[in-house]
């Protein structure tokens, strides 16, 4: 008996044990503090499904060898690119607009990718110093672009000089909640209830799905073979770096759709310095999930993108309830983040790969 | 009178963890003369070098037994540093040189003559000023002694490879009071001239009076410039000769000498095997494998043979299967039943039915934290489309019919485990390298390549590969190519055996040649070998 719990603790691990202490303790102490834990738990439940789409982007970067992939702001930009782009053409219906925003993220996200990939390989061995800055690099870039891009649209650009993006844009007359709202409803008091995204969750299981049925896929189980041993795949007269590519293109994909989900839910595109950590948030939930930079599973981005995103959820109000002066929910999700990058990269053996 | 010996080491024997690698060796050298060593791969020569040296990986496995004298008294060496005490030097294999430096500040290093400055008398010899002048003179001086003619102030990192060899000897005749060297395969990575040079030089430094001991695979070379030799076959004594008492042919038996054992059972042989029915033909193939390069190799392999390749280690045996596998770059042409092979493109090998077991098992042979299941159809999957069922466009992996397959290969070849989902890397090394024979045939090859494939694994699992190989040539007319260092191994399963060297053809032997025919092939002694033809 002794022996299994064992097991199920070494399966579980330390950090996640105590990440999920941590989120029961402090939704245990929601309450008594006077909170509303169904509108706490309605919003840990939103952000999971909003946020989740970034944390599966990890998923084939990892698989594919290229470990955890600090650069998907390249797919980010791609997604902001696509979503801005739908509101400059003023699509009308919201379906029609999200999906016109996705399409072209997906396009310009794969090519990116295709590029990042063929640079990873030919940094190997320190593919994740090097995505790192290509993540803070490419958003400084855009950062100019952003200011030049010669869109028309009111929406997009300062009011006043006519020129320049905004740093954050509505989405209210495009592809705003569309997910979020399409089968919603609430469990209990409409006003403090328990409110369920249904079509977010339903976009983001589906996504998770589809990677997982790719992961399964011929094309899929050769690119995990490049990345769990390259000498063994090149044997099996498969071109690992071609699968390096593959997956990172995969990944940059996954993240220029998940920043599209992610700004619907939000209502605003966020541009300029705004998706900067994003990559570094990433990481940390699917580390959380149990995840490693050798291997990652759907069920670590499920798992993970929860227990993160609750905590940073519950833990932000009853912060400023126990601590009402200073900004400590910040302080919190810096350390959270931060902390469980450094543990698992800490836990990585050095030279494995 | 009695011989005085310069080293005595007698009665050497060493146990690491039960298992015996030397057994009562004897190693006698006199000053100023140069005595060979001999043995094949892992007869003990590395061991006994790293005992006279008192190398830290044998004292902290439990020292040895036997004893060490040296100038007739006895020495306790348990500590590289004593060895240089006692006057022993040695060259290495790998250059140990700073590529950055000049040769006089390589020669020196760690020995460097210095003047005494106004802080280092407060602050000790650490901040003394090096005397370039004295240290150039010396360096000189040694260089002139190997009669080596290049400029001490060079830096090394633009010299050729057998300069760097020669600055290593001039090194290490530089430290005072030096009696003896040890020269470790120092021919291996030099051209020919180079090699004639460096024999050369040997001759010098041992009229000066140093002793040499010469490791060696080259019967040439011994013949050439030692005075004795030491045979050692699977860490035992087998003899000490003086170079003009015996032959090239005697050393060759001596080195290879052993009864063939039987590790096979006969087995009812029908095949007819044709020298107009060919399976597999190499000509002129070169690999650019480090460390294992082929140089341009002839092979026809008939229809339904068992072929081995041997040779010692390094010479380029193990490069042929990676070569044709595409693993690593060749030239040359490779015909697979009369079908040229496109050794540019990867994959190229398996698409005409050849499969390849890798002699790096957990390297390149397994995927260590899959399944069982997944390490044996991953191949077929991929190459032939086997075990996918299709969905739409989709190619999805069909995990039934996988595990259907692998439940199959665990009982045919006796893959002891829990199930097909347990983890390769979790399996003993016998067991691996069931599932990696299980990954190869799986593809249903009509060429089997099997490199090293009992490295590593026990004596039953051992049988039971080999008779499975045998039984797969017999019952199915596999073709079998078997690259392998066991010599035992080739000579009891293959109908022909090509021994490699230097990456060469050496001769292509049957399994009854006599010991000598094998070790002189293995010796590289080619031109003798054309000549019994």
């Amino acid at each position: 008996m002794s022996e299994r719990l064992k097991s199920i603790y070494d399966n579980i691990g330390l950090p996640r044990l105590i990440i999920v202490g941590f989120f029961l303790t402090i939704l245990a102490a929601a309450a008594p503090l006077g909170l509303n834990v169904s509108s706490l738990m309605g919003d840990a439940i939103r952000r999971w499904a909003m946020y989740g789409i970034l944390v599966l982007a990890m998923v084939p970067a990892v698989q594919s060898g290229i470990g955890l992939n600090f650069g998907i702001s390249l797919g980010i930009v791609a997604g902001l690119l696509g979503a801005t782009l739908a509101i400059e053409l003023g699509i009308a219906n919201p379906w029609l607009s999200i999906l016109f925003a996705m399409l072209v993220g997906l396009f310009i996200g794969s090519v990116f990718g295709i590029g990042y990939g063929m640079l990873l390989n030919k940094v190997k061995g320190s593919e994740m110093t090097v995505s790192t800055y290509v993540g803070f690099s490419v958003i400084a870039f855009m950062n100019m672009i952003w200011l030049s891009l010669p869109y028309k649209s009111g929406e997009l650009i300062w009011p006043l000089g006519g020129q320049g993006m905004r740093t954050t844009i509505s989405l209210e007359s495009s592809f705003g909640g569309v997910f979020n709202n399409f089968m919603a409803f609430t469990i209990g008091d409409p006003v403090t209830g328990l409110s369920i995204p249904t079509g977010l969750i339903l976009f983001f299981l589906l996504t998770c799905f589809l990677v997982g049925v790719f992961m399964k896929s011929k094309l899929g189980m050769a690119m995990s073979a490049a990345g769990s041993n390259p000498a063994f795949t090149k044997s099996s007269g498969i071109n690992v770096d071609k699968m390096r590519i593959l997956g990172t293109a995969v990944s940059t994909a996954l993240a220029s759709i998940g920043i599209i989900t992610y700004a619907q839910s939000y209502g605003f595109l966020q541009l300029y310095n705004a998706p900067l950590m994003m990559g570094f948030h990433s990481v940390a939930a699917v580390l959380i999930g149990g995840a490693s930079i050798n291997k990652a599973k759907i069920s670590h981005v499920i798992i993970g993108a929860f227990l993160f995103q609750g905590i940073l959820a519950v833990a932000l109000p009853v912060a400023n309830k126990v601590l009402p002066e200073g900004n400590l929910s910040d302080v919190i999700r810096i350390i959270i983040s931060n902390g469980i990058i450094l543990y698992a990269l800490s836990k990585t053996k050095g030279g494995s790969k | 009178m009695e011989t005085r010996y310069l080293l005595n080491m007698e009665n050497i024997s060493k146990e690491y963890f039960g298992n015996r690698v030397l057994k009562g060796v004897n190693l006698q050298v006199k000053p100023g003369e140069i005595h060979a060593l001999m043995g094949e791969n892992g007869a003990g020569k590395s061991t006994l070098m790293n005992i006279l040296f008192g190398m830290p990986v044998i004292h902290s496995t439990g020292g040895f037994e036997g004893t060490v004298e040296i100038d007739g008294k006895p020495a306790v060496i348990d500590a590289p540093h004593k060895a240089m005490d006692f006057g022993i030097g040695m060259v290495h294999q790998e250059f140990m040189l700073i590529p950055g430096f000049t040769v006089t500040e390589n020669i020196k290093v760690g020995r460097e003559i210095s003047k005494p400055t106004l802080l280092s008398r407060f602050l000790g010899r650490n901040l003394e000023t090096l005397d370039m002048d004295s240290m150039r003179r010396d360096a000189k001086k040694a260089l002139s002694d190997i009669g080596l003619s290049i400029e001490e102030y060079v830096k090394v990192a633009g010299l050729p490879i057998g300069y760097m060899q020669f600055v290593e000897i001039a090194r290490e005749i530089d430290k005072t009071g030096i009696k003896l060297l040890v020269f470790d395969e120092p021919t291996a990575v030099l051209t020919e001239s180079e090699a004639e040079r460096l024999l050369e030089i040997m001759k010098t430094i041992a009229s000066k009076g140093i002793a040499i001991i010469f490791i060696t695979h080259r019967l040439d070379e011994v013949m050439t410039v030692a005075d004795s030799l030491t045979v050692l076959r699977d860490g035992e004594f087998v003899a000490r000769k003086d170079i003009k008492d015996t032959s090239v042919v005697e050393i060759a038996e001596l080195m290879i000498g052993r009864k063939v054992e039987k590790l096979v059972d006969d087995q009812e042989d029908t095949r007819i095997l044709s020298d107009d029915d060919i399976a597999m033909s190499i000509e002129d193939f070169h690999v650019q494998m480090p460390g294992e390069m082929v140089k341009g190799i002839d092979l026809d392999i008939r229809r339904g043979e068992i072929f081995g390749i041997g040779g010692l280690a390094g010479q380029g045996k193990v490069g042929i299967p990676n070569g044709i596998m595409g693993l690593y770059e060749s030239e040359g042409t490779v015909r697979v039943f009369g079908e040229e092979l496109d050794l540019k493109k990867l994959g190229n090998a398996l698409e005409h039915g050849i499969a390849n077991v890798s002699e790096d098992r957990r390297g390149v042979g397994l995927l260590l934290d899959e399944s069982i299941e997944n390490n044996i159809v991953f191949t077929a999957m991929q190459i032939k489309e086997d075990f996918i069922k299709k969905v739409g466009p989709m190619k999805l992996f069909d995990s039934k019919k996988a595990k259907d397959h692998a439940l199959d290969m665990i009982k045919l070849l006796d893959i002891r485990c829990t199930g097909p989902k347990q983890t390769a890397g979790s399996l003993s090394g016998g067991n691996q390298q069931k599932v990696c024979l299980a990954r190869a045939l799986t593809i249903d090859p009509e060429i089997l390549i099997v490199s090293e494939p009992t490295r590593g694994i026990d004596i039953g699992a051992k049988k039971l590969v080999l008779e499975y190989l045998v039984k797969l040539n017999r019952e199915k007319g596999l073709t079998i190519i078997m690259v392998s260092s066991e010599l035992v191994e080739l000579r009891s399963l293959c109908d022909r055996i090509a021994i490699v060297s230097d990456g060469k053809l050496a001769k292509i032997l049957k399994p009854n040649d006599s010991d000598a025919e094998f070790g002189l092939a293995m010796a590289g002694s080619r031109k003798e070998s054309v000549g019994n033809e």
